[in-house]
């Protein structure tokens, strides 16, 4: 992992088109504020780290972008369309936006290649020749292409982070969410599913992850995001957050994260 | 450091395998579990010998009239001869044959289903589900091809249950999931609250009385000179009855189903039906297989109702023949041949879905 590759003041990908945009973005859970007036820019192969404590929003506002929740005031734009209630602009985004899942969320009832190929076969059409050819490509990729013909059920943690990744990839989105991709892995594991994060954004990959691993954060993030209560409190490129951070709430919250 | 050496592998204690063991474990684990089979030990020695002796060792199987019946045993002679009008209701016996036919084929149609290797299990059941009920119904019912008619009144016995049973739960099936799918629909309220009113009326009567509106009630509303068949009545009452059931099994299928699988399908951009019909049903008819079948089951033993409108299935045409004259005092015989037919069936419908079960099993819970 060269951490001085992808540093931010040297972004080789990034690019002033702007694929996520949101602006004065606001979210209710009843009475409950989740989301405060959030504004955020991402640019094509950008890359950008979401930290916060726990409950600070940060999973609402990446799962706003493909419409897993609903935002009640302001605009979310993906990729030039902005999502509104229209059915057919929710699934022309989603067929777009990938994402991956702190749980897996791998469909149990079929095998790996199966969940490689369900979605590029049914939702873009392609024939199951070409979707396999895909799908092999992608679990290669990930290095479980030996996993193909097997169950969910009988592959680890990390294998399985892999295959969600591999899966999502399969629809050759144009923008990737990451929630919380490591938190339920075994300690082991998490190494096997970052290197396979970091090799996708050195291909470019415009990025939105959810993690607390600092040490990603360090590696590949053009951008680190630190919210608390539903607002964007700072953000700054890795090197400048982690070591001059401006706000006493991050600063409190680098301590707690950094020095255990 | 001593070096590591692995403990030996030991065979258990003999006393825990074998027969022995066994016992040892099962049935004598404890005094109240020993005086347990001990007793059921005695019921069984007491009660098994007359009961054999009356359906087999003293039973009379062979003859004509109830003459032949006087060994004091069982007279099966009754059932043999009253057997095909148990089968076949009124159905003519020169046109019995298009009933075998019918069954036979659907029985010959199904067997590739059980056999894993099997590639167009989809096409097939297809076929069976939406083109062969009408080629069935087509030669039950004749008037085409030069076969005879033979009016639904005289449907009966045995065919007419399995047919009742049939059609209720290809019917009530799909029915029930979209009524399940219709009532977990938060975000259409008029659809879900449709769905609801369907599903709490329906499992709110009794079963008997819909058939009973259904031949009494419905003549009444409809205009003068028009008449549905009974036959179709007694489905289609049946039919929505059971699919409230079913929707309720279903539904708690659907509940069972992590959130994490809807969102993932979501994130794949699916859309609704593909996410139900690829993610969510595969996994929870799965879930609710046992659920399904006992509405089945249920519904195999309830088609006995429709006696209460005249249409006579298999207990039907056994009470109407211990009605005759020269088989009176049989009821005995008849009821416990009827009671094993239906064992039969729904004994196999229960393993059926244990073995379904096994076989869908991929090894995980999420």
């Amino acid at each position: 992992m060269a951490e001085s590759a992808n540093a931010a003041q040297a972004p080789s990908q990034r690019t002033d088109e702007v694929m996520i945009e949101l602006r004065g973005v606001h979210k209710w859970y009843d009475k409950f504020h989740v989301l405060r007036d959030i504004n955020l820019t991402v640019t094509k192969g950008e890359r950008i780290v979401v930290c916060g404590p726990s409950g600070s929003g940060k999973s609402t506002m990446i799962r706003c972008i493909n419409r897993l929740e609903e935002h009640q005031q302001g605009q979310i734009i993906v990729d030039g369309t902005e999502l509104t209630s229209d059915l057919k602009q929710i699934e022309h985004i989603r067929k777009e936006v990938g994402m991956v899942f702190q749980h897996f969320n791998l469909f149990p009832h079929i095998t790996v290649l199966e969940n490689c190929v369900l979605a590029p076969m049914w939702v873009r059409k392609m024939p199951r020749k070409e979707a396999e050819e895909i799908a092999m490509n992608y679990l290669g990729r990930v290095k479980i292409p030996d996993q193909a013909m097997k169950y969910p059920g009988q592959l680890s943690g990390g294998q399985q982070q892999r295959v969600a990744i591999a899966r999502s990839l399969c629809m050759n989105p144009r923008i990737m969410l990451f929630d919380e991709p490591t938190s339920a892995l075994d300690p082991e594991m998490i190494k096997e599913v970052l290197d396979v994060m970091v090799e996708l954004a050195e291909s470019g990959m415009t990025m939105i992850c959810v993690t607390h691993e600092m040490g990603f954060a360090k590696t590949v993030a053009d951008r680190v995001i630190f919210m608390d209560r539903g607002e964007i409190i700072e953000q700054n490129e890795p090197h400048e957050f982690f070591n001059n951070p401006q706000n006493e709430r991050t600063k409190l919250f680098l301590s707690q994260i950094l020095n255990h | 450091m001593a070096e590591f050496v692995p403990h030996p592998e030991l065979p258990p204690p003999a006393s825990s395998v074998g027969v022995v063991g066994w016992m040892r474990r099962n049935l004598f684990s404890g005094w109240l579990n020993s005086l347990l089979t001990v007793v059921a030990l005695y019921l069984v020695v007491t009660a098994l010998p007359p009961l054999l002796n009356w359906a087999f060792f003293s039973a009379d199987f062979v003859g004509e009239s109830r003459d032949a019946c006087d060994s004091g045993g069982a007279c099966w002679v009754f059932v043999n001869a009253r057997f095909s009008t148990f089968m076949y209701g009124f159905y003519p016996a020169a046109q019995a044959w298009r009933v075998d036919l019918i069954f036979g084929t659907l029985l010959l149609l199904m067997s590739p289903l059980f056999f894993t290797g099997f590639r167009y299990k989809l096409q097939l059941g297809g076929f069976i589900l939406f083109v062969y009920p009408w080629i069935a119904f087509g030669l039950m019912h004749g008037g085409l091809l030069g076969l005879p008619v033979v009016e639904t009144a005289k449907w009966g016995g045995l065919s007419l249950t399995l047919l009742l049973a049939a059609v209720g739960c290809i019917a009530a099936l799909p029915l029930g999931v979209l009524l399940a799918l219709g009532r977990r629909s938060t975000d259409m309220p008029v659809v879900q609250t449709m769905c609801v009113v369907f599903i709490e009326f329906w499992r709110g009567v009794p079963l008997i009385t819909v058939l009973f509106m259904s031949s009494v009630m419905l003549p009444l509303f409809l205009p003068e000179g028009v008449s549905f068949d009974k036959l179709l009545r007694a489905l289609i009452g049946i039919t929505l009855f059971q699919s409230a059931y079913m929707a309720e099994v279903v539904r708690g299928g659907l509940q069972a189903i992590p959130k994490g699988q809807y969102e993932a399908a979501d994130a794949l951009g699916l859309g609704y039906w593909r996410k139900m019909g690829l993610i969510i049903l595969p996994q929870a008819l799965k879930i609710v297989i046992p659920g399904i079948v006992n509405t089945f089951i249920a519904l195999f033993k309830d088609t006995t109702l429709v006696i209460i409108v005249g249409l006579l299935e298999i207990l039907g045409m056994v009470q109407n023949a211990l009605n005759d004259p020269n088989w009176l005092g049989f009821s005995t015989e008849g009821y416990v041949f009827t009671a094993f037919v239906f064992w039969i069936f729904c004994f196999s419908m229960s393993r059926y879905s244990q073995w379904l079960e096994r076989k869908l099993h991929t090894g995980h819970k999420r």
